[in-house]
């Protein structure tokens, strides 16, 4: 496969690259049943993490990940660092290509900012996650996690609930599963339902209908506390009745043999209870652990300096401040 | 991007050359319980499994067969222009205190076992590593050497062996190619 520059989306991926980071995280993921779970693919590179916003387990991912394949691995502190002071994101990336790091995986809350950074650095950029655009290892390991489940992801349904209109995993996650051949259908409050929904999509306004439409995995997103306030729902109490997986609704699950997903972290209480988590076909652990070994793969597969990258391609970009020399 | 191809090793001498590798590793591992052949992706897994063929028919001894990806260990991955797909190994086996013949068609420059010893050792501390090919050509870069070899061949630096099994390639031959040159 011809390495890439950057990963900064699930659509610009071709469904060949999709096949070929899904297919190698399989080796990387053998790695964690033997007693060495290194291999020095990368030694000698530098990964650097770059979070405009908190991230519990997808920074701490990357880093497991990167140490897996021997890179170098550090943080830039956004809260004791300049950008605190004023800089800009792209004064921050010109100090990073003077670092001479080789991979920058980047979060930030305005959509569009990693691939500003991919055009201006040699490195390879990394989205993990901006605005509601794309999280595009998200979508990887989700599938990937499914995938070890049902052989071919042809024909099998996946229900999204929850806010959909303001999440990047919803995004990437329903493109990647579509891609795959898979149905999607949302659940969500109307105030949470984007205004613009792909026609194969089904949109349903509560459980009842949604499970008519017999999905094969729920895939449940995170409430976002922030959201809470309205006009998008009056409670996270509401919320939970209307939209959340109480226990009534594992009992559906576990009756029908579902599967359910979430990106984590979860809020128990209001998106899913115990019950839930306890459930023998939750499938968050497994995604955890599957995001350490996609995002290996995602690694192994870019390469710092290639042309061709996601949408940023160094080569023809005007806004390029440093050549690949 | 014409050249030409010459025969190296017959089908039969291919086949010969396998079982005077089965015999030579069994002579050379007098006493062992056991012995673990590990073939090297691609073409070292298909030598591998006939070299087991061989010896359990020469019995006495159990053989186990591994397989090893050295992808994840190769130093020059940079300079390649595709990303190669990973096989992964499998060594369904624990092999500390065994005695591990690595196993690969062809051993040239030497990198490739050195990539493979490096996999290996991370799979546990075995008694003994040998290494057994059909082909050695002479050009080593590192310092490694075969423990045993079917077939020791001097080539030109534009030649280029190429040992094909049915296994993987759908026919055994074992041949030399002439890159014609260019510049």
């Amino acid at each position: 496969m011809t390495p890439r520059k950057d990963l900064l989306d699930i659509a610009s991926l071709t469904d060949a690259e999709i096949a070929f980071v899904l297919d190698n995280a399989v080796p990387f993921k053998d790695l964690f049943k033997r007693s060495v779970k290194k291999v020095p693919t990368l030694k000698g590179q530098t990964m650097l993490t770059l979070f405009y916003e908190p991230s519990t387990r997808t920074r701490s991912s990357f880093e497991v990940a990167a140490s897996r394949l021997s890179a170098d691995v550090t943080h830039f502190d956004i809260e004791s660092s300049s950008v605190v002071k004023g800089e800009s994101v792209l004064d921050t990336v010109e100090t990073l290509e003077a670092m001479r790091v080789d991979y920058i995986v980047v979060r930030h809350k305005q959509a569009g900012i990693p691939n500003l950074i991919a055009k201006n650095t040699r490195a390879s950029v990394i989205n993990a996650g901006d605005g509601w655009h794309a999280h595009p290892t998200q979508a990887l390991l989700d599938a990937f996690t499914l995938r070890e489940i049902h052989k071919d992801l042809r024909g099998c349904r996946a229900l999204i609930v929850g806010d959909i209109q303001h999440s990047r995993v919803a995004r990437s996650t329903s493109l990647i599963f579509r891609r795959l051949g898979m149905q999607v259908a949302y659940l969500a409050p109307g105030s949470m339902m984007p205004r613009e929904v792909p026609e194969e999509i089904p949109q349903f306004g509560n459980w009842r209908d949604a499970f008519e439409w017999k999905p094969d995995v729920i895939y449940l997103l995170r409430v976002q506390g922030e959201r809470m306030d309205e006009p998008f729902i009056p409670s996270s109490a509401e919320y939970h009745r209307n939209y959340g997986l109480t226990d009534e609704r594992v009992k559906v699950l576990r009756e029908r043999g579902l599967h359910l997903m979430h990106p984590g972290p979860v809020n128990r209480g209001v998106e899913i209870t115990d019950a839930g988590m306890n459930y023998e076909k939750c499938l968050i652990n497994q995604q955890v652990e599957n995001g350490i070994a996609v995002r290996m793969s995602v690694l192994y597969w870019l390469r710092p300096g290639a042309i061709g990258s996601g949408s940023g391609n160094l080569a023809s970009s005007p806004a390029v401040i440093h050549s690949a020399a | 991007m014409s050249g030409n191809e010459r025969t190296l090793l017959t089908q039969a001498q291919m086949a010969a050359g396998v079982k005077a590798l089965a015999e030579s590793i069994l002579a050379a591992n007098p006493g062992a319980a056991s012995i673990a052949l590990v073939g090297v992706f691609t073409r070292g897994v298909p030598l591998a499994k006939r070299i087991a063929a061989e010896m359990e028919k020469l019995g006495g001894i159990q053989v186990l067969v591994g397989t090893i990806d050295i992808t994840q260990y190769r130093d020059d991955l940079n300079t390649f222009q595709m990303v190669p797909k990973l096989e992964g190994s499998d060594i369904a086996f624990d092999i500390d205190d065994l005695n591990v013949v690595l196993c690969d068609e062809v051993i040239y420059t030497g990198r490739s076992v050195r990539a493979a010893l490096d996999e290996l050792l991370n799979f546990g501390r075995p008694k003994r590593v040998q290494l057994a090919v059909l082909v050695d050509r002479c050009g080593r870069e590192y310092p490694v050497q075969p423990d045993f070899s079917a077939l020791k061949v001097a080539l030109a630096p534009g030649e280029r062996v190429a040992v094909r099994f049915e296994e993987v390639d759908g026919q055994d031959a074992c041949t030399v190619q002439t890159q014609a040159s260019t510049r």
